[in-house]
């Protein structure tokens, strides 16, 4: 069931690479590399939990809930959770 | 008083003998040895006496004497004089010496010094002017003597004399308003000077106390706890157990909708695309946007030759900047030709190399048998030329021996710097800039080769081979080995330059050939394939039945090898040829026994265009001929007749590989390769016949079409489509030839060589040499557009053949129908016609008002 999800994900048209990532940054599914893996994991752990902080420092209440990073080749979308982050990384143009 | 008497004889001899030896260089002064004297017979006081004093010695004797005693013979030093004749000696005895001091001299002086020197020196001779012979003195008197250095100056002034002992008058003047009137000293700080203060006054003062108290505390300054070298990671089992872990199924399935969403957002609209920019043209254009003429770069015109050529075919080389090489050829009609042969015969055929440095020597020059039409560089290796003959030769160069001397072509270069000054038309050729003749390398066999003029020449691409039947191999060599021409005797042949299988016939034909003399400056690459070289495979072009066959003029291949795009990759190729140190064109035979593996679903189909005006769309392979069992070549595919004159360019577009250009006649088309209907585009018939072309290499709508009056007709597909965008004048004759060639993103060329022989080099300005935004999709659209105008036509045609049927159809059956009307009837018709013209009269009289009211119910319907 979470490979159906994972290839489910990863199938969409214009998807690159998918990777599951733990609390502290550590990978646990890719469909990439392992060097990309584990610097894309490393660097959007980090900018995950600034950005959450950042949420939170704003108002108390709020939380989190989705970060998408649009460069000029492809777009970064993180979902993060308590324990887990979900990494996918797409390629918007044709 | 004797021995002063004997000294100042002595003396006197000495003087006498330098003065004569002065006068007369033939004489020299010689001590001989008590040696010499026994071997010569004049020993002191025997042979020779003071009275008898001479004695002529033989040249025969010295010499013997030479022989024997070499170096320590007295008589080495007058070696010299030895030569020349025999030689007297006139002796003096040394009185205190054992020796005999002897001064030789030759025959000829010896009257004289005996004269002068048994006159005893009393005989008074009048001083007699000799001409002055310079012994340095003159120098040290202009070394002692004082002359002026400096011519002196003399100068005169004047004043008038009522200006002298006036009254003078005093005035002030500001010296700082006028420049240069006052020189100041200013003051400068001199250390020399400065003095050190030894002595401070200090003043005290009375203040609180101040104690100072220092603690120990703890200090955290960062400092690394531990440093991580690895990224930390989970091993397999971890990752599955995780994997497994329910935690995580849940995570998923709460956070995969949101990311599906985001995913299709993007996959449905790119939110951040800038439509205006879209919109708008490239803005960074290099030079004037406006300027869309060709401008004259350079023109060659070979002045060396003594009859009127015309530049037959041009090709840039590959990969050397500014080397464009043109081949040459009388411009005569074949009965001229043969009216002038034996004079042709003595001129070489060239093909030129022309650099951008030297506009007027060519750098090299090739040697061919005769007058070439076409040729072409090998793709894979710049230094082999393969060229096509008027006589139906191929003939091959190889100029990897000088390829140093054309890669470095300075202007001027060789030529010292005096000469520089001198105007060019005065400036002689100096030895080592003289254009080397090069011989070509090989020349295919004249039996078996073609028999008329190689309208053709291409290299096949280095990626295949072919063999004997047409079919495809891979090529695993890496290199291109194989030719293709088509040539006016109706033929395609395929060529190949590897030494091919000795078969059994070789003995007899080494026979025949009679052996002919290489010269030694030809490099033996192309030795085995000298005068024996046959053709790989032959297709000829029959008409069917007739004895006519198509004239093919040009070829047009698929899997054409790019030449245009790769020149960064040429580059990498050669620069790995050369690292291996062996040229693979050098070592041929290697290749030849590897096994090749067929390449299935080739495209063997290549397109033709004949003399007629034709295009052919033919196959090379051969297929078996069910009745007789040979190998035949495949009949032509399709066929269009299309333009009005010879075809002179069928040519692959540079970005499309299913496009071809074909020019001939006084039209232009262009064709998509499946499309079996008919060309995609067909222009009018132009007022001036075109003569040559060429598609654009950076524009994919561009192409240029030279014509007969020296016009360049430039056509752009995305502007119009029924006249060019632009036409510019270039030169006075027929346009035989265009080449483009891209150097530089900035820097494009085009080369046309017209039928007086001189070759124009024009710079393609940026408009026309940048494509616009999309260009490449815009034309790719366009032909698109083509090809369903052209199945429209087709349904049309067919549509409107089935109306014309139903039309043909109902014809007859109307004419089934139609039956005779007999004569009541036409009367009873005419009747009915007459009652109906009536009722049109009075309707037509009411309404204008003239009417009688004939009848009361039509008025009570008027009312």
């Amino acid at each position: 069931e979470v490979e159906e999800t994972l290839k489910r994900i990863q199938s969409h048209k214009g998807v690159i690479g998918t990777m599951v990532v733990n609390a502290e940054g550590i990978p646990i599914r890719t469909t990439l590399d392992n060097s990309t893996t584990v610097q894309y994991a490393g660097l959007l752990h980090q900018l995950t939990m600034k950005a959450k902080s950042t949420v939170r420092d704003i108002d108390p209440q709020n939380d989190l809930t989705f970060l998408r990073i649009r460069s000029k080749k492809h777009e970064i979308m993180v979902a993060p959770d308590k324990e887990y982050l979900l990494i996918v990384i797409q390629n918007p143009c044709e | 008083y004797l021995e002063k008497q004997k000294q100042n004889k002595k003396e006197r001899e000495k003087r006498k003998l330098y003065h004569i030896s002065y006068c007369h260089p033939e004489i020299y002064p010689l001590v001989l040895t008590t040696k010499t004297q026994e071997i010569f017979n004049c020993r002191i006081d025997e042979d020779v006496t003071e009275e008898q004093c001479y004695k002529l010695i033989k040249k025969e004797d010295i010499l013997e004497d030479f022989r024997n005693r070499a170096a320590v013979s007295d008589f080495y030093l007058v070696k010299k004089l030895v030569r020349v004749g025999n030689i007297a000696l006139s002796l003096w005895p040394l009185l205190e010496k054992e020796n005999g001091h002897a001064r030789a001299s030759t025959q000829e002086e010896q009257e004289e010094a005996k004269e002068a020197v048994s006159e005893d020196m009393y005989t008074y001779k009048p001083p007699v002017s000799k001409p002055w012979v310079s012994l340095g003195s003159e120098k040290e008197i202009e070394e002692e003597s004082v002359k002026q250095s400096t011519k002196q100056v003399t100068y005169m002034i004047s004043r008038k004399r009522s200006k002298f002992g006036a009254p003078i008058l005093f005035s002030d003047r500001n010296a700082s308003s006028v420049r240069d009137s006052y020189i100041e000293c200013t003051s400068y700080p001199d250390k020399n000077f400065t003095l050190t203060q030894l002595e401070q006054d200090v003043g005290t003062q009375v203040i609180p106390e101040i104690k100072g108290v220092s603690t120990q505390t703890k200090w955290a300054f960062p400092k690394n706890a531990s440093t991580q070298y690895y990224p930390r990671e989970f091993s397999e089992k971890e990752k599955g157990k995780l994997a497994q872990s329910k935690e995580l199924a849940d995570f998923l399935n709460s956070v995969s909708t949101s990311v599906e969403i985001a995913l299709q957002q993007n996959e449905i609209m790119n939110t951040f695309v800038d439509d205006w920019k879209g919109l708008a043209e490239e803005e960074g254009t290099f030079g004037d946007k406006s300027d869309t003429h060709l401008k004259e770069y350079q023109s060659f015109t070979d002045l060396h030759s003594p009859m009127e050529k015309m530049i037959t075919c041009i090709a840039w080389h590959p990969t050397i900047y500014g080397l464009i090489i043109v081949s040459v050829a009388v411009r005569l009609s074949y009965e001229e030709r043969v009216h002038f042969s034996g004079k042709l015969l003595l001129q070489p055929s060239l093909i030129l190399f022309w650099s951008f440095a030297d506009p007027i020597h060519p750098q090299l020059m090739l040697e061919s048998p005769d007058d070439i039409f076409c040729f072409a560089f090998c793709p894979s290796d710049p230094n082999i030329i393969a060229g096509g003959c008027i006589n139906g030769q191929i003939v091959l160069w190889d100029i990897t021996a000088h390829a140093d001397r054309i890669e470095n072509i300075k202007a001027g270069g060789g030529r010292s710097k005096k000469a520089t000054l001198k105007p060019m038309f005065l400036l002689e050729p100096e030895s080592n800039k003289e254009a080397m003749y090069i011989r070509h390398c090989a020349v295919s066999s004249i039996e078996s080769g073609h028999k008329k003029v190689i309208t053709d020449i291409h290299w096949l691409s280095d990626t295949f081979e072919i063999n004997r039947m047409g079919s495809v191999f891979e090529n695993r060599n890496g290199i291109c080995c194989q030719l293709v021409t088509c040539s006016a005797d109706c033929t395609i042949c395929f060529w190949d330059i590897r030494p091919q299988k000795t078969a059994i016939t070789q003995p007899t034909e080494k026979k025949k050939e009679e052996t002919i003399e290489i010269p030694f400056d030809v490099p033996p690459t192309f030795l085995h394939l000298d005068l024996s070289w046959k053709p790989l495979s032959k297709i000829r072009l029959s008409k069917g039945e007739t004895s006519l066959d198509h004239c093919p003029t040009k070829l047009s291949l698929n899997e054409e090898h790019v030449i245009f795009k790769t020149q960064d990759k040429m580059l990498g190729q050669d620069k790995a040829v050369k690292s291996t140190e062996t040229n693979p064109y050098h070592d041929l035979e290697a290749g030849m026994s590897n096994i090749l593996k067929p390449i299935d679903d080739f495209c063997t189909k290549f397109f033709v265009g004949t003399e007629e005006g034709e295009v052919i769309y033919t196959d090379w392979k051969m297929e078996r001929d069910p009745e007789t069992g040979r190998f035949v070549s495949k009949k032509p595919v399709n066929l269009y007749t299309v333009h009005d004159g010879a075809i002179h360019t069928v040519q692959r577009s540079p970005f499309y590989k299913d496009i071809v250009l074909t020019i001939g006649g006084w039209n232009v088309a262009i064709w998509k390769e499946d499309v079996m209907t008919g060309p995609l585009l067909q222009t009018c018939c132009a007022p001036k016949r075109y003569t040559s072309g060429h598609w654009s290499l950076t524009r994919p709508g561009v192409f240029y079409i030279g014509r007969e009056d020296g016009y360049i007709d430039i056509w752009d597909l995305l502007e119009k489509t029924h006249e060019p965008a632009q036409s510019q004048n270039i030169c006075i004759t027929m346009i035989t030839y265009i080449k483009p060639w891209t150097y530089s993103p900035k820097q494009q060329f085009i080369a046309i060589a017209d039928y007086y022989g001189t070759l124009h080099i024009l710079e393609i300005p940026w408009t026309l040499s940048h494509p616009s935004l999309n260009e490449l999709s815009s034309v790719h659209y366009y032909f698109e557009r083509e090809v369903k105008h052209l199945e429209y036509v087709q349904q049309r045609r067919i549509i409107r053949d089935q109306e014309k049927k139903e039309m043909e159809r109902e014809l007859e059956r109307k004419k089934a129908k139609v039956y005779i009307k007999t004569k009541e009837q036409m009367e009873a018709e005419l009747r009915m016609e007459y009652e109906n013209y009536l009722e049109l009269e009075k309707s037509v009289l009411y309404s204008l008002g003239l009417g009688k009211v004939s009848e009361k119910t039509s008025y009570m319907d008027v009312l």
